[in-house]
C-alpha cells in the first residue's frame, strides 16, 4: 500500500494497464514528454516508448477519431481530452461514432475505448474548462459515464473502465486531484462499473451524489449529525449506468432523498435520478426528492465560480427542508 | 510509369520573407512597405509597451492580483505588425494569447485585466470596437472570421475579419474548415497563424506532415505566405497586402509568422523546460523583434534610450492605473450571470434569479 493523491493513482492505474495489455494505447495533447498538463501521464512515455504513449496533433475529432479506427484493429486506445469543454469539438466522434459502433455494425465492431479528461469547478480555469457535461454524456446510448470521488476508486475505476468493451468516459474532477492522498494498493484491482457506494450510513435521509459532491455531501452530513440527524450518502461512481438498486434500498430506509450535482440543474443527472426514485419507491417518500445543483447559466466566469458552485451549506439547507416537509 | 510528386519543390514556393533581419538592416528593399517616421515609431512604441505589460502581467499573476495569462514575449512583431495593417472597421477575432492587439483595437487595458481575472466585463468588447473577445477553444473563431467576412461582403464594406491561430490551431479541422469557406466565398478574411514553434509542449514538426502551415493555404485554393515573424515590416507589408486583396474581393489570404515564445505556455504551471532547451531559447532570442527594430530606427534617428525609457516609464503608469480601476470594478455576482444568459429571462432562471438576489442580499 502507498499513500496517492486522485493524479497518482490515475498515473499508476495507466500504468498498471499499459503493463498487462500491450494492445492499450495512451495518446492525446501534450500527454507524451511533458506527461500531460496535469502530469497524469508523467514517465509513461519513457517507460513505455512514443509506439505506445504519445503526442497527437490538436484536434478533438482527430483524437477520438483515431481511437475508434485503431479500436478495429485490437488496440484498446486510452486518449485525453485535455479539459472536457473541448469535448464539444469531439461530439460527433464521440456520440456519434464511438458510442454506436457495437449498434450500428450489429456487434461486428465494437469500441473498447476510455476517454479520460479533467473537469470540474473550483480551480480559477478560463472558459470551456470546467464545465460538468456528464449529463450530456449520459444521455447517449452506448456510452458508460464514470466519475471517481477519491484515489483508491479513480485506480480500481480506470482498469475496469479500460478492459471494458464499450467506450467510456472517465472523468477526473481537477479540484480532487491533489486534494487528498489515501491508502492505494500497489497491485492491480478493479472497482465496478455501475455500482455505486455507500460512503457513509444514515437512518434520516439519504444525499446521492458523485465526484467532488461526496465530499461537500460528508461535510453537510458531519453538520446534521451535530444536529441528530443521520445522512446515508450514496458515491454514484457512474452516472450511466446508475446504481438504482443501491438508491432505492437507501431510500425505502431513509424516506427521503436529496440528488446533488454540480452541474446546472437544467436536464441532468439529478433530475433522472429523482424520476427513478418517485417512479420506484414513491410510497416510501416522506417528503418530496430534492435537487441541490448550480444555477442554470453557463458555467461562470471564474471570479464568481465559488458563489456559483454548490456547496455544503446548500445540502444542509436542504435536506432541513425535506426533513421538515 | 511512375508519376511525378507534385509536392517536389513546394518549399521554394513557400520561402520565408523578410524585410529587416537580425541586425537591423533592410535585406528586401523591395518589399519595403510604406510607412511614415511616426508609424515606425509607433510600431516599435507598441512593441515596447507590450513588452512591458506582458512582464508586468507576469509580475501580478505572480502575486495572485491576475488569474489567467499566456504570455506573449517574444510574439510582439508579429502580434502588433499584423495588427497595424487593420482598421478601427475591421473585425478582431482574437485567441487567448492576442490580448494586445485587442488592446490596440480599443479594449481599455483595465478590462483587458478583469478578463485575466475572470469578470464578465473583460469579456464586454466596447460598442465602437470590431472584435470578439479571446476565444479559448482552438480554432473556433477561424469559421466565424469567414463568416464575419462574409458579412462584410454582403453588406458592402471594405472591411476585413482577421484571425489568429497557432501552430498547434493548424491542425484543427475549424481551420481548414474556415479558409475553405472563405475562399470558396472569396470573403474578405485574413488568417494568421503565429507559428511560435510549440503548441504547449508540442513541438511543430508533430502536428503535421507538411513542412509549412502556409502551404496548406494551396489545398484550398488561397494565397499562403511564411513570414519572419520576428521582423514586424515584413509581418505588417505582408498583413496589408492581404488586406487590400481582401478589400478589393480578391478574397481570402493565410500568413504564418514564424515565432517564438519566450515564457511558458500560460501561467498556469507550465514548465518549458521539460520540452525547450536553452540552447533553442538562445537561438530564438538572438532574433529578438525589439531589438532589431530598436537597431534599425536608431540607425534612421528615430529612436533612443531616452524615449524607450519614456514609453516604458508611461506603461508602468497605466498598467497601475488601470489595475486600480479593475480593482474597482464591482464584483461579478450570479445574478449578473443569469442576466446574461438570454434576451429575455426563461421561468426557470426568473426563479433562480430571485432565488439569488435573496442570496447575494444577506
Ligand atoms: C479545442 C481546444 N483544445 C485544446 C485546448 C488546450 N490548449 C490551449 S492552448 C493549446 C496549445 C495551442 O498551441 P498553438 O495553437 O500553437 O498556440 P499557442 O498557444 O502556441 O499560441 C492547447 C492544446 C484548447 N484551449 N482548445
Amino acid at each position: 500500500m502507498a499513500q496517492m493523491t486522485m493524479i497518482q493513482a490515475i498515473t499508476n492505474a495507466l500504468q498498471t494497464e499499459l503493463k498487462n495489455d500491450e494492445n492499450v494505447l495512451v495518446f492525446g495533447e501534450d500527454v507524451g514528454q511533458n506527461g500531460g498538463v496535469f502530469r497524469a501521464t508523467e514517465g509513461l512515455q519513457e517507460e513505455f516508448g512514443e509506439e505506445r504513449v504519445f503526442d497527437t496533433p490538436l484536434a478533438e475529432s482527430g483524437i477520438i477519431g483515431l481511437a475508434v479506427g485503431m479500436s478495429t484493429q485490437g488496440l484498446r486506445p486510452v486518449p485525453e481530452i485535455q479539459f472536457f469543454g473541448f469535448v464539444y469539438e469531439a461530439m460527433d466522434a464521440v456520440s456519434g461514432q464511438a458510442a454506436r459502433m457495437r449498434y450500428r455494425s450489429g456487434g461486428r465492431w465494437h469500441a473498447p475505448i476510455t476517454i479520460r479528461s479533467p473537469f470540474g469547478g473550483g480551480v480559477h480555469t478560463p472558459e470551456l474548462h470546467a464545465d460538468s457535461l456528464e449529463g450530456l454524456m449520459a444521455q447517449q446510448p452506448g456510452l458508460k459515464v464514470v466519475i471517481p470521488s477519491n484515489p483508491y476508486d479513480a485506480k480500481g475505476l480506470l482498469i475496469q473502465s479500460i478492459r471494458d468493451n464499450d467506450p467510456v468516459i472517465f472523468l477526473e474532477h481537477m479540484k480532487l486531484y491533489r486534494s487528498f492522498r489515501e491508502e492505494v494498493p500497489e497491485e492491480e484491482y478493479t472497482v465496478e462499473l455501475g455500482k455505486a457506494n455507500v460512503k457513509r450510513e444514515g437512518s434520516d435521509i439519504t444525499f446521492v451524489t458523485y465526484g467532488a459532491m461526496v465530499h461537500s455531501a460528508l461535510k453537510a452530513a458531519d453538520e446534521l449529525k451535530e444536529e441528530g440527524i443521520e445522512a446515508e450518502v450514496i458515491d454514484l461512481r457512474t452516472v450511466a449506468p446508475i446504481d438504482i438498486d443501491t438508491i432505492i434500498e437507501s431510500v425505502k430506509k431513509t424516506n427521503r432523498a436529496v440528488v446533488i450535482q454540480e452541474a446546472q440543474k437544467q436536464a441532468g443527472v439529478a433530475a433522472n435520478i429523482v424520476t427513478e426514485i418517485q417512479e420506484r419507491a414513491i410510497l416510501h417518500l416522506e417528503a418530496p426528492v430534492l435537487r441541490v445543483a448550480a444555477p442554470d447559466t453557463v458555467y461562470p466566469f471564474s471570479e464568481a465560480e465559488e458563489v456559483w458552485l454548490p456547496n455544503h451549506k446548500d445540502i444542509v439547507e436542504k435536506a432541513k427542508q425535506s426533513i421538515n416537509f | 510509369m511512375s508519376f511525378n510528386n507534385p509536392l517536389e519543390g513546394i518549399e521554394e514556393k513557400f520561402e520565408m520573407i523578410q524585410i529587416l533581419d537580425e541586425n537591423g538592416k533592410i535585406v528586401n528593399e523591395d518589399a519595403m512597405p510604406d510607412l511614415s517616421d511616426e508609424d515606425l515609431v509607433e510600431l516599435m512604441r507598441r512593441m515596447v509597451y507590450t513588452r512591458v505589460l506582458d512582464q508586468r502581467s507576469i509580475a501580478l499573476n505572480r502575486q495572485g492580483r491576475l488569474g489567467f495569462y499566456a504570455p506573449t514575449a517574444g510574439q510582439e512583431a508579429s502580434q502588433l505588425g499584423s495588427h497595424f495593417a487593420m482598421e478601427k472597421e475591421d473585425f478582431l477575432l482574437p485567441a487567448y494569447r492576442d490580448v494586445p492587439q485587442l488592446i490596440f483595437h480599443g479594449l481599455p487595458l483595465y478590462q483587458a485585466f478583469l478578463f485575466s481575472r475572470g469578470h464578465f466585463h473583460g469579456n464586454q468588447m466596447p460598442e465602437d470596437m470590431n472584435a470578439l473577445s479571446p476565444q479559448i477553444i482552438i480554432g473556433a473563431q477561424i469559421t466565424q472570421a469567414a463568416g464575419v467576412a462574409l458579412g462584410f461582403k454582403r453588406k458592402g464594406k471594405a472591411n476585413i475579419a482577421l484571425t489568429y491561430t497557432g501552430d498547434g490551431g493548424a491542425s484543427q479541422g475549424d481551420f481548414y474548415e474556415g479558409m475553405n469557406f472563405a475562399g470558396a466565398y472569396q470573403a474578405p478574411a485574413v488568417f494568421v497563424v503565429q507559428n511560435n514553434q510549440f503548441a504547449i509542449s508540442v513541438p511543430v514538426e508533430k502536428q503535421s506532415a507538411a513542412k509549412t502551415v502556409a502551404q496548406k493555404a494551396a489545398a484550398v485554393g488561397i494565397p499562403g505566405y511564411l513570414v519572419d515573424g520576428m521582423d514586424v515590416l515584413a509581418v505588417y507589408a505582408v498583413v496589408k497586402q492581404a488586406r487590400e486583396r481582401a478589400v478589393n474581393g480578391e478574397g481570402p489570404t493565410l500568413i504564418e509568422t514564424m515565432t517564438y515564445r519566450y515564457g511558458p505556455h500560460t501561467m498556469a504551471g507550465d514548465d518549458p523546460t521539460r520540452y525547450r532547451t536553452d540552447d533553442m531559447d538562445d537561438e530564438w532570442e538572438k532574433k529578438d523583434p525589439l531589438v532589431r527594430f530598436r537597431k534599425y530606427l536608431e540607425g534612421k534617428g528615430l529612436w533612443s534610450e531616452e524615449k524607450e525609457n519614456e514609453v516604458i516609464e508611461t506603461a508602468k503608469e497605466e498598467i497601475k492605473a488601470a489595475i486600480k480601476k479593475a480593482d474597482q470594478q464591482e464584483k461579478q455576482k450570479v445574478t449578473d450571470l443569469i442576466s446574461i444568459t438570454y434576451e429575455e429571462l426563461p421561468s426557470n432562471l426568473q426563479e433562480q434569479m430571485e432565488e439569488y438576489k435573496e442570496k447575494e442580499s444577506k
